[in-house]
């Protein structure tokens, strides 16, 4: 503890999440005194690893590296490390005819297929890395004269039309729409067309046919391409990674100190407050905690405006996403699936119809009584994760609404978990069998072990009225909130979930300019 | 299973009865869904009871909400500009309240009627923005329109009428003070306050007790020279007390479509009510940012010579006029209680400041001819009438 703990900091940051930890490690580069507050034992938020039982573990909440980006490792001077890099998809079958997905390149479907996602892979890549360039911006405030959000604007719009006449209508065309038109316009397979879909709606709380669900799917693409890696030591390396980089550069971490509350004293942040009591000063404090736990728990409703509150309140932050891990004694004999295969990440979505289905019973605040699955053997490419011979899954199960209409029981999580293991079952049989221990999160779970409003990967969902100008509300989308001192740094800002670091560069970006400004 | 009939076509209020038996020209608008009278008999002798005796205003119709929880007074703190830890119970407070953007949404009194129990009163309705504020805060707003029967009481022998009515007790009613009385045995709360710019008090009953408190108010006033009045009467007395008026010099920020066409306090002459020194309310930041960078309009009283009215008239900074406007006369008329032609207008700032001269072209008509005046109008800070009485605690007989 260095003798600035009860002085002031430069600035706080409040949850050591992974892009928390990138803020302070930028913020500290920068010559800050930075304090980072964790609630949690370790660091990492979301982005952990932890022991299933003795001697397996899982990541539990994110498990697939595939947005870090490229610009945070390399002003941080890390790089994770990676068990397996470029994770193949395959969409299972029950037959045993899947369809392989790596890259360009798809086998397992007819030639016309084959080649037409080729086409669709080369124009959304081409679309997204669109996208990606406004990933590691913050975006510029509308309606100002100020010329540095008059450039960014005009950059973002000279973007678009440097992708040509065709390409820009096309862009423009598909932004909005939903993915279900675009498959089944494509693709004859019903796998691959299912496999599309989930990937557009995974996290989200949309189907296949709901506006903007192109947009999500670009969104995936946009961090690296959709290429999906496996960290060795689970996500809880790649934070622990961040959180050495964040202490070599000088900045303080608290873990086991949850913060209460973030004062406020005649109108600006002054510090924080811990659950023991314990204060600590600094006029710039930056939450790495979702908007809505943010603004309405930590500082409170009535330090803000009415308007302000209002946007908050109705942002859409319900998660959807239920994770479920099992320990495994051995791995099954799957029609079609050889061992290495069982490292890929494999998808159960019959064709966008299933999807779509899965969806349905969401709205209506049900779960999905046949819900897609996103599956991962983790430790087939990190031995460290299971014993020799043995294995962890660690699975996406979705629709399972946050706000369940019955709530969350004991009997209604063990009715999900019920559900998703006879759905793995049948695609692949003999799983069950070899399961030593299990573990479901739903979204309500989520919320209370991770800190996060909702259980919602996102923060808040991402979808086009929530994102750029307006993620996670206008009149908080520079990552400055309407508090003065307050900024936010985690997944509900600018551009969104994922692990990317993205919105905690963006943040220790504009903080770091705006005080040269002053 | 028995239903209420929906009640069809204008609400009548509790005091109706009593309207329609001194109504002699049938004169009637709808006001908030009840039926208001514009004027009764004649609205300049009616305006002349404000002035000169006493006159009775039936307001029920007027907005009012019950604010209610633990977390009323921190609700209302952030809700309106002015400071309302300070309101003490048994105190009204004239305030405004604004959007995010520091655009008044409208203005309104707020009467501390016991500790932690409040009632707003507005012209409009509120009901969701009120709501919507609510969140994070223990606090219940009630609608409360329908449930309270409103009298207003003004003149310079209002004193002395209310005096007769509820037996004295009124002699430390300061301005914006309230008391709760009784009368017949039921509740009767009084505050003083108005409308009229004069000495006045507003009465506040349940609606079974109107007819009763009426009867009882003009056998007190009888002496007193009592009359009711309509809408017309008050709006001449509102002007000449230089009281703002929603839909005349401003409109309600959130039915604004154009920008530009919502009013900050401060270009409304409400800059008074703004008191920075509250680390936050809504509209703070962007008001804090207009302080700094200067206010688009301003609203203006003018004196201007002649006697011809200058309703909608154009404002310009000189005589000639060959340069652009800068505004125009919202409210206007001939007071005949100042002797002079008075308006209520809107400029664009820096003109108008108080003393300077500027020029309003009024077009009147004389057996169909049209013609045009430019008049010379000077810029006053002073309310157009202000007498002492207003102010005066015990106001005195008159």
């Amino acid at each position: 503890m260095t003798e600035l703990a009860g002085g002031k900091w430069d600035a706080i940051v409040v949850g050591a999440g992974h892009n928390g930890l990138v803020c302070a490690a930028l913020l500290a580069q920068a010559g800050k005194s930075v304090l980072v507050l964790e609630a949690e034992q370790q660091v990492g938020g979301a982005a952990v690893t932890r022991e299933l039982t003795e001697g397996f573990s899982v990541s539990p909440c994110a498990h697939l590296l595939y947005q870090l980006q490229p610009e945070v490792c390399k002003e941080l001077k890390v790089s994770p490390t990676l068990a397996c890099e470029d994770l193949a998809t395959i969409a299972l079958s029950r037959q045993g005819n899947h369809v392989r997905i790596a890259g360009n390149a798809v086998t397992g479907v007819t030639g016309a297929d084959a080649e037409q996602f080729r086409r669709f892979r080369k124009r959304s890549l081409r679309f997204a890395r669109l996208l990606r360039g406004v990933l590691n911006r913050a975006p510029p405030r509308l309606g100002t004269s100020d010329w540095r959000d008059v450039l960014s604007l005009a950059r973002m719009g000279f973007d678009i039309r440097r992708l040509g006449r065709d390409e820009m209508r096309e862009f423009l065309r598909i932004i909005g729409m939903n993915i279900h038109d675009e498959v089944t316009e494509r693709f004859a397979n019903p796998l691959l067309r299912g496999a599309i879909c989930l990937d557009a709606v995974l996290g989200t709380h949309l189907g296949p046919r709901s506006p903007n669900t192109m947009f999500t799917y670009l969104y995936r693409l946009a961090g690296d391409g959709g290429r999906n890696a496996v960290p060795r030591g689970g996500m809880g390396m790649v934070s622990a990674v961040l959180a050495q980089a964040a202490r070599s550069a000088g900045a303080e971490i608290m873990t086991a100190t949850p913060v209460r509350q973030i004062v406020v004293e005649n109108g600006r942040v002054t510090g924080v407050e811990t659950e023991a009591g314990e204060l600590f000063s600094s006029y710039t404090v930056i939450s790495n905690a979702d908007p809505k736990r943010t603004v309405m728990r930590l500082v409170g409703a009535r330090h803000f405006e009415t308007g302000f509150i209002k946007r908050v309140h109705h942002l859409r932050s319900h998660g959807n996403a239920a994770k479920l891990h099992l320990a495994l004694d051995g791995l099954p004999h799957v029609d079609g699936l050889a061992f290495k295969d069982f490292g890929e990440r494999l998808l159960i979505a019959g064709d966008e119809h299933y999807v779509e289905r899965a969806f349905n019973p969401a709205k209506y605040f049900e779960f999905s009584t046949a819900p897609v699955i996103e599956v991962t053997f983790p430790s087939i490419h990190d031995e460290s994760l299971a014993p020799p011979g043995k294995h962890v899954m660690s699975a996406v199960v979705q629709y399972a609404p946050f706000a369940l209409k019955d709530g969350w029981t004991e009997a209604s999580r063990q009715r999900f978990l019920d559900i998703a293991m006879t759905t793995i079952a049948e695609y692949l049989p003999g799983l069950e069998q070899q399961v030593i221990a299990s573990e479901l999160l739903t979204p309500a779970d989520i919320e209370t072990q991770f800190h996060i409003n909702g259980g919602h990967w996102h923060h808040g969902e991402l979808a086009l009225d929530q994102f750029l100008f307006v993620r996670p509300v206008s009149g908080a989308a520079q990552y400055a909130l309407p508090l003065d001192g307050l900024f936010l740094c985690g997944a509900g800002a600018h551009p969104g979930g994922g692990v990317s670091g993205a919105p905690g560069r963006n943040a220790a970006r504009t903080i770091l300019k705006r005080e040269r400004v002053r | 299973m028995k239903t209420e009939p929906v009640h069809q076509g204008r609400l009548e209020s509790p005091f109706y009865s009593r309207l329609k038996a001194l109504d002699t020209v049938n004169e009637w608008h709808q006001w908030k869904g009840y039926t208001a009278a514009n004027e009764l008999y004649c609205a300049d002798t009616e305006y002349f009871a404000i002035r000169n005796a006493t006159a009775v205003f039936d307001l029920t119709p007027m907005t009012k909400y019950r604010i209610t929880g633990p977390d009323a007074c921190a609700y209302l703190d952030r809700l309106v500009t002015r400071d309302m830890t300070r309101l003490a119970p048994g105190r009204v407070a004239y305030a405004a309240w604004c959007d995010d953007q520091g655009h008044v949404i409208d203005d309104g009194t707020i009467f501390h009627l016991r500790d932690g129990d409040y009632r707003l009163c507005a012209q409009e309705r509120h009901f969701g923005w009120l709501q919507t504020a609510t969140i994070g805060f223990d606090v219940t707003v009630t609608h409360e329109s329908d449930d309270v029967a409103a009298l207003a009481v003004q003149g310079p022998t209002s004193y002395s009428v209310m005096n007769k009515l509820v037996y004295g007790g009124l002699d430390d009613l300061k301005p914006f003070g309230l008391k709760h009385l009784r009368f017949q045995g039921n509740d009767l709360m009084v505050s003083r306050t108005g409308f009229t710019g004069d000495l006045g008090y507003e009465l506040w009953i349940d609606p079974s007790q109107a007819e009763a408190l009426w009867d009882a108010l003009f056998d007190a006033g009888r002496e007193f020279g009592i009359r009711a009045i309509g809408t017309d009467a008050l709006e001449m007395a509102r002007i000449e007390a230089g009281f703002i008026a929603v839909y005349r010099e401003f409109l309600p920020a959130d039915e604004t479509v154009r920008s530009g066409r919502a009013r900050s306090p401060f270009e409304l002459g409400l800059g008074w009510l703004v008191d920075f020194t509250k680390p936050n309310f809504n509209g703070r930041r962007a008001l804090a940012a207009e302080m700094r960078n200067g206010s688009t309009w301003r609203l203006v009283k003018l004196d201007i010579e002649g006697n011809k009215p200058a309703g909608d008239a154009y404002i310009f900074p000189k005589r000639s006029r060959n340069r652009h406007s800068i505004g125009f006369i919202t409210s206007a008329m001939w007071s005949p209680v100042c002797k002079k032609n008075i308006a209520l207008g809107t400029v664009r700032a820096p003109y108008g400041k108080p003393g300077d001269t500027l020029w309003v072209e009024i077009y009147y008509q004389r057996e169909m001819h049209w013609s045009r005046k430019m008049a010379r109008a000077v810029v006053v800070d002073q309310p157009f009438w202000l007498p002492e009485r207003r102010r005066a605690t015990p106001p005195g007989p008159f």
